[in-house]
């Protein structure tokens, strides 16, 4: 019989509505402001985990923010035609890749991610949300409960008869309880 | 190090191909703050009287305001300023959008141009990477290909790219420069394509640095809540569809014809409709919380968009509606033509074919009917074809060409600048002092804080007084209770109202303020988005240099007097600050010329509008008196208007 282990997890969320957009470029400024040694010390888009996609005559404003740092370029890419406009394959990744320089920082060179804006004691929505008075990004947390290596039960039982076989039970029930206390 | 400013210019001689990033002195921050403030400064040092405009001598600055591009909401107004080619005076103009906040991230607080390119170029800025490329394939483009082709060419979707189109090039005098949905215009077009600049690519990645963090953080952010939910700011022609104001008041065609009854409630769910069932989307500037552009897309046309009275300037023109810009506007900003003085010009075109004094011959081809005609004469204009050649020079340039009576046509002018189409009956003696002295050369650019019109009901008038978060000092509470009739309030008050207008316009520009958060929306409400309070506050914390109410005062009185200065030494004379005569119906010559040497003194002003010398060095622009003095404009022994005795002799 097997136990199932549940683990909440609170995923994090910012919804981007495009129509809303308007471009002022104001969650650009507050990333880079809060994510500033001093905190807010200095203001730069370059800096920024958040950028938004501008093309007026398009109407295409979209906000991208920084996800996981790739050491290397994709193997295929995709071109979007939208309204008629074709887009660079990049343009809408929000990967930091060797690929080109968006999402770097400008000095190090280094991968920028977004964070999220961890902080202690924590900051009630990303700044980038707070900035937002178009609500075109917006925050939001969801709980989900997750199985925790609840099917391999079995298998560890499996696992554990065979340590047992080896090294006698009183040796493996002696290591449990010196690596449970560690 | 510097905070707010980078504390360097980008100094490019267009002659020479020479590249230049120079330090500047930390103290003209402290005297002259940014903006116009220190372009006027570098105009007065570098361009001496009697150099021609259209000469590579001439200066074109890209000026940043001090807050562009640091976490301040609204402020994003490069100042773009010149010698104008139309009258020899200052030409200033104001840019919004992202060029100044990529400027100041790539590092600069303001470009220089000076000299003339060999040929057509264009100029790529990423941070310290300064590039001048040849642009004689971008020849006779519109701003939107222009951009898109540099964005290519640079590999750079994110670069901000203000250029000219054919207009610019060609040196029409109603040319504008345009960035996304910004634009500068008021002569800086033409000089921009005599210097052979097609455009100014820039993208920049350097910190903007702030010098106190923690305590501009909380004001900024709370000052964002406060624009974002203060009705009274951002522009009200973006969220209010009754916009009669402009239909009734306003003088159609070539600023001629009242239609006082024009607007309706059908009207208006007509054009609402219209311009919702075409809008993609409103859009904004840089950090600021108002979207204040409508982007529309019209069919068969690319999406453009339009702001405030943008909207009504080529239907009222041509006594046509709403339709009719939505069709012309974005074609006639591809080609780099400013929609304020444009339509004007068009329209005193037609006029003098209507009066006999342009015949049939000078518009070879031109189709009968006015919205045809528009289109003619707009590609005529950008092109500089047969009579668009002679309308290039702006209406006043024009009239004296064509001659034969025409300059009677041209009445709606001041200092040669198009003006707004308002004709009006009874003289507004703070409305003639702006007029006739502003060197913004438009009165959007120097009324707005003093409201209008009195308030009748005494409550209503308290509760103003009462809430008027704005009002720099407690006298203009006392003139605003006493006020009933528009016109009717002491000469001082009339010249306090004009000061403190014109105050709040020169913040602005040297701070880098949006009009509309700002200068432009005190009248209505009295709580405008950044006052004499508030702007010192944050200026203070952006740059680390202890400002206070007085302190930047002193600063618009010494950037007013600057320009002042620059413009007398040019030629400016009390004989031309005269509002148009049709202005208003009824004139009062004497009490006019009364009041103008009253400002005149309040400002310190000579009787000729000259600053005097002691004026000149309270405001520490000793090196301004000195040259006035060398050059003959003053001798510094001159006294204030009304100590003149050509005042004691008007007064009798």
């Amino acid at each position: 019989m097997d136990d199932k282990l549940l683990k909440k997890r609170i995923i994090k969320n910012i919804k981007v509505d495009t129509k809303k957009c308007a471009g002022c470029r104001a969650c650009e400024m507050a990333c880079s402001a809060f994510h500033a040694v001093p905190k807010y010390s200095s203001v730069n888009s370059g800096r920024s985990r958040i950028m938004v996609l501008i093309d007026e005559v398009r109407d295409m404003f979209v906000p991208i923010r920084a996800g996981e740092y790739t050491e290397a370029e994709c193997n295929g890419r995709n071109t979007y035609i939208i309204d008629g406009k074709e887009y660079n394959e990049c343009t809408f990744c929000p990967a930091s890749c060797p690929s080109r320089d968006a999402f770097r920082d400008p000095d190090s060179g280094l991968p920028l991610k977004c964070d999220m804006c961890e902080d202690d004691p924590p900051v009630e929505k990303p700044m980038c949300v707070e900035a937002c008075t178009f609500g075109a990004l917006t925050y939001e947390e969801r709980e989900v409960w997750e199985e925790v290596e609840s099917a391999k039960h079995g298998e560890m039982e499996i696992g554990l008869k065979a340590m047992i076989k080896k090294h006698g039970l009183k040796k493996v029930m002696d290591t449990v309880a010196r690596v449970s206390k560690s | 190090m510097r905070y707010a400013e980078t504390g360097y210019n980008l100094e490019i001689d267009l002659s020479k191909g020479s590249i230049e990033k120079v330090e500047t002195n930390p103290k003209d921050m402290e005297q002259y703050l940014g903006g116009n403030g220190i372009n006027a400064k570098l105009l007065f040092e570098r361009v001496p009287p009697g150099v021609d405009p259209w000469s590579p001598d001439n200066l074109l600055i890209f000026g940043n305001g001090l807050l562009n591009g640091t976490s301040v909401p609204g402020a994003n107004r490069v100042s773009v300023d010149t010698i104008a080619p139309l009258n020899g005076l200052m030409g200033h103009s104001l840019m919004g959008g992202f060029f100044g906040a990529e400027m100041k991230m790539a590092g600069y607080d303001r470009i220089v141009l000076s000299g003339k390119a060999p040929d057509l170029v264009y100029i790529a800025i990423r941070n310290d990477k300064v590039e001048i490329r040849d642009a004689s394939h971008l020849r006779g483009k519109g701003m939107y290909d222009t951009a898109c082709t540099i964005r290519k060419e640079l590999n750079d979707e994110r670069a901000w790219v203000a250029a000219i189109g054919p207009a610019g090039e060609n040196r029409v005098m109603m040319s504008s420069i345009d960035c996304g949905n910004s634009s500068a215009a008021r002569t800086v077009g033409p000089v921009m394509g005599s210097k052979n600049v097609k455009a100014i690519a820039i993208r920049g990645t350097k910190d903007v640095n702030l010098a106190h963090p923690a305590e501009l953080w909380e004001l900024t952010s709370k000052l964002r809540k406060q624009l974002d939910a203060n009705p009274n700011v951002g522009d009200w022609m973006a969220v209010d569809e009754d916009d009669s104001f402009h239909h009734n008041n306003f003088s159609w065609g070539n600023a001629r014809t009242r239609l006082k009854n024009f607007w309706s409630a059908s009207l208006e769910e007509r054009w609402r409709n219209l311009k919702y069932d075409h809008m993609s989307r409103q859009s904004g500037c840089w950090n600021c919380p108002k979207a204040c552009h409508n982007v529309i897309q019209w069919p068969g046309r690319r999406r453009f968009s339009y702001k405030c009275y943008g909207k009504d300037t080529y239907h009222m023109a041509s006594f046509q509606e709403l339709d009719f810009t939505y069709e012309i506007l974005g074609i006639a900003q591809d080609l780099g033509l400013d929609s304020y003085s444009t339509p004007q010009t068009v329209a005193f075109a037609l006029e003098l074919l209507d009066a006999g004094i342009l015949t049939e011959k000078d518009f070879p081809g031109m189709p009968s009917d006015i919205r045809g005609r528009f289109y003619y004469l707009i590609h005529k204009i950008a092109f500089r074809e047969d009579i668009g050649d002679v309308l290039a020079h702006g209406i006043s340039g024009a009239a004296a060409i064509i001659g034969k009576g025409a300059e009677k046509y041209d009445h709606n002018t001041v200092k040669k600048f198009e003006q707004l189409p308002i004709k009006l009956g009874k003289l507004n003696p703070a409305y003639y002092l702006m007029i006739a002295t502003g060197e913004d050369m438009a009165i959007t650019q120097i009324e707005g804080s003093f409201p209008q019109d009195p308030i009748a009901d005494p409550e209503l008038r308290e509760e103003f007084i009462r809430n008027w978060t704005a009002c720099p000092d407690d006298k203009f509470k006392e003139w605003f209770r006493q006020w009933e009739k528009r016109d009717q309030l002491p000469d001082d008050a009339m010249c306090a109202i004009s000061d403190w207008n014109e105050c709040m316009h020169y913040l602005d520009d040297s701070l880098g303020f949006c009009g509309f958060v700002s200068s432009f929306r005190g009248q209505f409400g009295g709580t405008t988005g950044y006052d004499v309070w508030n702007m010192p506050k944050v200026v203070t914390h952006a740059t680390g240099v202890e400002f206070d109410k007085d302190r930047i005062w002193e600063c618009f009185m010494r950037n007013r007097t600057l320009v002042r200065a620059l413009n007398s030494r040019a030629g400016l004379r009390r004989y031309m600050e005269r509002p148009p005569e049709d202005h208003w119906a009824v004139r009062n010559e004497e009490y006019e010329q009364q009041l103008l040497t009253k400002y005149y003194d309040f400002k310190g002003w000579t009787f000729d509008g000259i600053p005097t010398k002691e004026t000149l060095e309270k405001l520490n622009l000793d090196y301004v008196a000195e040259d006035l003095i060398k050059r003959g404009v003053l001798t510094g022994d001159e006294v204030t208007a009304l100590n003149d005795a050509r005042a004691r002799k008007e007064k009798e």
